[in-house]
């Protein structure tokens, strides 16, 4: 361990030093940190809870209260404190974008070291299954999956059903890139080594395979999670969210469901769009700055400098 | 490689596709809690045990599931039968068809004009490369595609609405209805700026990053090198030389984009109301009726196979270097 962990710790400062050069790569952490920050410290940010009832002198409730009359962000229609909803949103949000992302890489990382490490019929099943997931119309699918498990009563959580129908649905351009790398890894020469002599499969992958895959594997999540949160919230817009445990985009239907906009409660509209919008700018900045760095494939690209959003462009074309 | 080859491959996938979806459908239909005889007819009919028996036969649920229900179901499906809305109390194919139109206009203005725009923008902008015009057009593709569609959708609603007097929803105002040709176009148009203008936004920033990127591949080509040596202008090389090559990439990612165009529509049809298919679907989905959901899922589904299979066709008669055998 402690060399390894030497090593790794030495690799990490390296990183380090070429990333804090990158201004578009720290704008996304940035985004990304406070986020997860305002996640974790949701309760010490705001004086009520979600589900406390806002109410006036008269003991009625405070219904779309500007900001101007109650707290940061207002009341809603029922006189709940928005800027509370806001917070403790961004629990459900992250929770729900960040497991479905990460099943999604590790379908997809798995999938795609099969593929690629074995080839053969094994490698031509996982790849007619991605071609067949990316002609199949996303959003009608998932609506028409998360309906029927619901009804189905099967006593699940609305939120874990959202989470493995994303995860299991969005792992495709992971595991294609994953399935491209490990073929050029496979032809290296400590991986014939290895095999020469006679490291089993499962060693190969484990010890040579991973590690070198690893760094890949971590910028695609992060890009992974930004269309895992738009779609969580896109999901939730359209009423499949948990009404008791809301997220931004279930605080989106309430909004348009329950007529803040001919109410001109701009404060429950707009905020809720915005936390979505920081959220998966943050991850697409952050993770197409890792890309840069650590897919070998674009090691030519340079993004230091004036030219950085030209080398995100660069890599979103190619990706 | 060989034009035959090429194509035999893209039909194998979506026949794969197509026949993956049809399993899909068939099978979500059969795990629904209760009778699918009442699937079929609705939940609140009332009807005789001998009707429930006739129908049970008529349907052929006393046969096995696999293979015959599903070849049975299949044949149904295939006359245009997908079943009754449970809302509605219509058959779901009369419901879809009457929608479709209005939402093929919706996504075809929206695509109309994303790809025209897209494709100028990003012309300009790997022609302009690292200009400030290039640097603005990146960070405006970036940003419309971290934003949600449906939230720029509210936006626009309040923007439009506000300040430009602009119809909320709907596709023609109530008074209009049944009114000659020349009333009713113009209200159209009306209803349709703000849903055709959240689409174009949303869908021209990757149409400009793809074109940005193909323009930069061309023109680094050996052949613009040999048109700038030949005399003929920067503009002259662009449009005759560059264009050309360039829409090639743009043909692969329409074809590819079908599945979020049809997501698109879905969130913008409902935030505005737009009377089409994806209002439909999220109308279906908050009433909790399934078969009609599924007919859209079907619907919806089969289209876009097939858009792709066109434009894979397309594809081969553009790019020569899969026509040469």
């Amino acid at each position: 361990m402690s060399e390894n962990g030497n090593l790794f710790l030495r690799n990490l400062a390296g990183f380090w030093k070429t990333f804090r050069q990158n201004k578009l790569g720290l704008a996304g952490g940035f985004l990304v940190l406070v986020a997860v920050l305002v996640a974790v410290f949701a309760p010490a940010l705001t004086d009520y809870d979600p589900s406390d009832i806002i109410r006036d002198a008269n003991n009625r409730a405070l219904t779309f209260a500007p900001p101007e009359v109650h707290g940061i962000l207002g009341t809603d229609d029922a006189g709940h404190d928005v800027w509370s909803q806001l917070v403790f949103g961004s629990r459900i949000s992250l929770v729900v974008g960040f497991m479905a992302g990460f099943i999604a890489m590790f379908v997809g990382s798995a999938l795609g070291i099969a593929a690629g490490y074995f080839g053969g019929a094994i490698d031509s099943l996982i790849m007619r299954i991605t071609d067949v997931l990316l002609v199949i119309p996303d959003l009608p699918l998932m609506l028409v999956l998360v309906a029927t498990i619901r009804q189905m009563e099967l006593k699940i959580s609305p939120l874990a059903v959202l989470i493995v129908v994303i995860g299991l649905l969005y792992w495709t351009s992971t595991a294609r890139l994953i399935r491209s790398q490990t073929l050029t890894i496979k032809e290296r020469q400590f991986v014939a080594r290895a095999r020469a002599i006679g490291a089993g499969h499962w060693h190969i992958i484990r010890k040579h395979i991973l590690p070198q895959l690893m760094p890949l594997i971590v910028a695609n999540t992060v890009l992974i999670l930004s269309t895992a949160i738009l779609i969580e919230s896109g999901l939730a817009f359209l009423g499949l969210g948990d009404p008791t445990k809301p997220s931004w985009g279930t605080m989106l239907n309430f909004a348009f469901d329950r007529s803040a906009i001919s109410n001109g409660a701009w404060w429950f509209y707009l905020p809720p769009g915005i936390a979505i919008l920081w959220v998966s700018l943050g991850c697409i900045l952050l993770g197409n700055v890792l890309e840069e760095m650590l897919n070998p494939r674009l090691a030519a690209h340079h993004l230091e400098g004036e030219a950085g959003m030209i080398a995100i462009a660069d890599v979103e074309s190619k990706g | 490689m060989a034009r035959r080859d090429y194509l035999l491959g893209k039909f194998g996938i979506a026949l794969l596709t197509l026949l993956f979806v049809l399993l899909l459908d068939f099978i979500l239909f059969r795990v629904l809690p209760g009778d699918p005889i009442r699937a079929v007819i609705g939940r609140n009919v009332r009807i005789s045990a001998e009707v429930q028996q006739s129908l049970r036969e008529q349907f052929g649920l006393d046969k096995p599931v696999f293979p015959d229900q599903f070849v049975d179901t299949l044949g149904q499906w295939a006359q245009g039968n997908l079943g009754v809305s449970w809302s509605q109390r219509k058959p779901v194919s009369e419901i879809l068809i009457s929608k479709l139109w209005n939402t093929l206009l919706l996504i075809g203005l929206g695509q109309l004009l994303s790809i025209v725009l897209g494709a100028i923008l990003g012309l300009l902008a790997g022609w302009k490369r690292k200009t400030p015009f290039d640097v603005g057009a990146l960070t405006f593709s970036l940003i419309a595609w971290a934003t949600p569609t449906f939230w720029l959708g509210i936006i626009l609603l309040v923007a439009g609405s506000t300040w430009f007097g602009l119809p909320t929803g709907g596709i023609v105002s109530p008074e209009n209805v049944g009114k000659p040709l020349h009333t009713v176009i113009p209200d159209l148009a009306r209803h349709l700026i703000l849903p055709t203008l959240t689409f174009t936004i949303l869908y021209l920033g990757e149409y400009m990053l793809i074109m940005r990127s193909s323009i930069l591949e061309v023109l680094s080509e050996d052949y613009i090198l040999t048109a700038r040596a030949k005399g003929m202008s920067h503009f002259q090389v662009l449009t005759k030389h560059g264009l050309k090559n360039a829409m090639l990439p743009m043909v692969t990612i329409i074809a590819l984009n079908l599945g979020f165009t049809v997501s698109g529509a879905i969130y913008i049809e409902t935030v505005f109301s737009y009377d089409g298919l994806g209002n439909l679907v999220q109308t279906a989905l908050v009433k909790q009726d399934y078969p009609l959901l599924q007919g859209a899922f079907l619907l919806l589904a089969v289209s876009v196979i097939i858009a792709n299979v066109l434009a894979d066709f397309l594809y081969t008669y553009l790019d020569p270097r899969v026509k040469a055998n």
